[in-house]
């Protein structure tokens, strides 16, 4: 286990190297000149000294290839520049917004599975009656029906019939006022995690109905298990690979995919960080939160790995047999 | 006598691709939802609405649905049903490019990576996985920040999207049927390579893809829209179906029905690819059939 472990994080360094480039020269790619990006029009006002020493200031003035590792040795050290718009570390701005996100996603996630594995199995079992049509109905709305579309019915209905506004820019967080925040937090997760469980009950149906069908499982019932016992022990515990298999590919994308549900619900999280940099042109810090959320990403992965041993014991990752 | 052993010469028919999809729930319902739309933004593309999407009749503003007026005005009066005709149009010319380039460029490389193997398919599929290592929205995002807002960028934000994932689908296929001895036949006969594998091992990898192609296109239309809500997308005043959904966000209670029909037509076409993509996976991998 630990040797596996130990090879695939050394197999993650390429990729996450690759993916530093990638930004990198991205960012480098952009129209124009940086100077003139983070000034703007006062940019027209600096004199030629001005401008070689702020270059210098910011490493402009060396190689691109040298520009890069400059920036991935700092990287390394935790430090991703300075954020021109925030006046702070990069890194800094970027964990002051990272818990909300964070929050976010895990609730969006709870609700997910809560809705759709239930949902999944009992169309599974169930299997072409009333309740798998429901599920299957609301499996295709959720596929259908985009963060955006929803987020915004959630806000009309709210405002428009229940007189309330979710959130109005005073973020509370979670450790100053439980009750408050869970109340701020509630609608976007609910937002977030509706397309979320869509995709859970897809794929928990799916796997159910694929095991439910296997000679094993005819064998339990002709012992004459009761069927709760085989739903649950012999078959919901084999369709769960495929489960967790999407739960953290999808929880990789709600650390990179909350821009909309944050700007719609003015939360003050890394979505919203990085939509407004990137329109403020701040880019130092829309590199710095495209590692930071890459690496998130590339981790989950590997922690989805991880977790199939413990619910699949025939996979193991040593190579003793 | 001896009976004409006619009969079992015959081949049994093929029925055509479009009649078994036809015959398939999810296909058919699919089928219909995309040929509906397709119509609607053909119209909308060749002007064929209602009002001119843009003609503003600052009389009738924010009237709710009429006889004149079918699905209502915005706030500058403008037809809604017009703009949601352009908006169609406009939708379609986005994810039929950005899916075209993703089609042709990750088919080419996955294709290339695969059929040539080695250390170039290495290369080349690591690079991918980089591709993989950054969330959609993000990289799409990224490619937005570096071109500007429009709908090129959009177009081209959605093809780098989908180039890693078509290279991946079209690399599969061909890493087995390259093994084959169909392959090793036409290799006897001295065909060259180029015709080997643009005739030979090609048609052989569609099925996936023809999926692919169509699920690609229910998340180009989510991402037009998405970019297009967020003010990245397409700019007003053209119509999108994301800018009109939008613009009907502080207007919600006095004119709903802005709010409303976008969103009808986005669920809509979104339904239809991904119902279009699932029959289409039914019909061309059967091992795969009655699953969802």
């Amino acid at each position: 286990m630990a040797r596996y472990l130990a090879q695939r994080i050394v197999a993650f360094i390429p990729i996450l190297l690759g993916v530093s480039i990638l930004i990198f020269l991205m960012i480098r790619f952009v129209p124009g000149d940086a100077i003139i990006a983070m000034l703007g029009t006062e940019a027209g006002m600096l004199t030629e000294a001005q401008r070689r020493a702020l270059e210098a200031y910011f490493g402009l003035d060396k190689p691109v290839i040298e520009q890069y590792f400059v920036w991935l040795g700092n990287a390394l050290q935790g430090d991703l520049g300075l954020s021109v718009r925030h006046g702070a570390p990069v890194l800094q701005v970027i964990l002051q917004r990272f818990p909300v996100t964070l929050q976010l996603a895990v609730m969006a996630m709870v609700i997910a599975l809560a809705v759709g594995l239930p949902l999944g199995i009992l169309s599974a079992v169930r299997h072409n009656s009333l309740i798998d049509l429901i599920g299957r109905l609301f499996a295709l709305v959720g596929l259908a029906m985009p963060n955006f579309l929803l987020g915004t019915l959630i806000i009309y209905v709210l405002s428009v019939y229940f007189r309330i506004l979710p959130n109005s820019g005073n973020f509370v967080s979670l450790t100053t006022d439980p009750a408050q925040n869970l109340g701020q937090m509630i609608f976007p997760a609910i937002t977030l995690g509706f397309s979320f469980a869509a995709s859970v009950m897809r794929t928990t149906r799916s796997a159910m109905l694929e095991v439910l069908g296997q000679d094993y499982i005819r064998t339990a019932r002709s012992k004459g298990l009761r069927d709760a016992v085989i739903n649950r022990r012999h078959a919901l515990r084999n369709a769960l690979i495929p489960v967790i298999t999407i739960a953290g590919v999808e929880m990789g994308y709600l650390l990179g995919g909350t821009v909309i549900v944050e700007e719609i619900f003015a939360l003050p999280g890394l979505g919203r960080l990085v939509f407004n940099a990137i329109s403020q042109r701040d880019y130092a810090l829309v590199q710095g939160i495209a590692l930071f959320i890459a690496f998130n990403f590339v981790a989950i992965n590997l922690a989805v790995d991880l977790l199939y041993t413990a619910v699949d014991p025939r996979i193991t990752y040593d190579r003793k047999a | 006598m001896i009976a004409k052993p006619e009969l079992a010469l015959e081949r049994p028919k093929e029925e055509s691709l479009l009649r078994r999809l036809l015959r398939n729930r999810s296909g058919a319902v699919g089928l219909v939802l995309v040929a509906a739309f397709l119509i609607t933004g053909l119209l909308g593309a060749l002007g064929a609405t209602p009002y001119p999407s843009l003609e503003q009749h600052p009389r009738d503003r924010l009237k709710g649905p009429s006889e004149t007026y079918i699905l209502g005005t915005d706030m500058f009066g403008r037809d809604l049903a017009s703009r949601l005709m352009e908006g169609a149009a406009n939708s379609l010319q986005v994810a039929l490019l950005s899916v075209g380039l993703a089609t042709l460029a990750g088919t080419t490389i996955g294709t290339i990576a695969g059929y040539i193997g080695g250390t170039l398919d290495n290369i080349i599929m690591r690079v991918m996985d980089i591709f993989f290592a950054l969330p959609a929205l993000l990289l799409a995002l990224l490619v937005v920040t570096v071109l500007g807002p429009g709908i090129n960028s959009t177009v081209l934000a959605i093809a780098v999207v989908y180039t890693p994932i078509f290279a991946r689908v079209a690399r599969g296929p061909v890493l087995s049927v390259k093994e084959m001895e169909f392959i090793t036949a036409t290799r006897c006969l001295g065909l060259p390579e180029s015709r080997i594998l643009l005739r030979h091992v090609l048609p052989n990898t569609l099925a996936p893809l023809i999926v692919q192609v169509s699920l690609a296109l229910s998340w180009a239309l989510l991402t037009e829209a998405g970019l297009s809500f967020l003010g990245l997308g397409t700019q007003p005043p053209r119509a999108s179906w994301g800018v009109m959904l939008s613009e009907s966000r502080g207007l919600a209670e006095l004119a709903p029905w802005l709010m409303l029909y976008p969103g009808i037509a986005i669920m809509l076409g979104v339904l239809g690819f991904n119902l279009l993509g699932d029959g289409l996976r039914d019909v061309l991998d059967p091992r795969m059939r009655g699953r969802m």
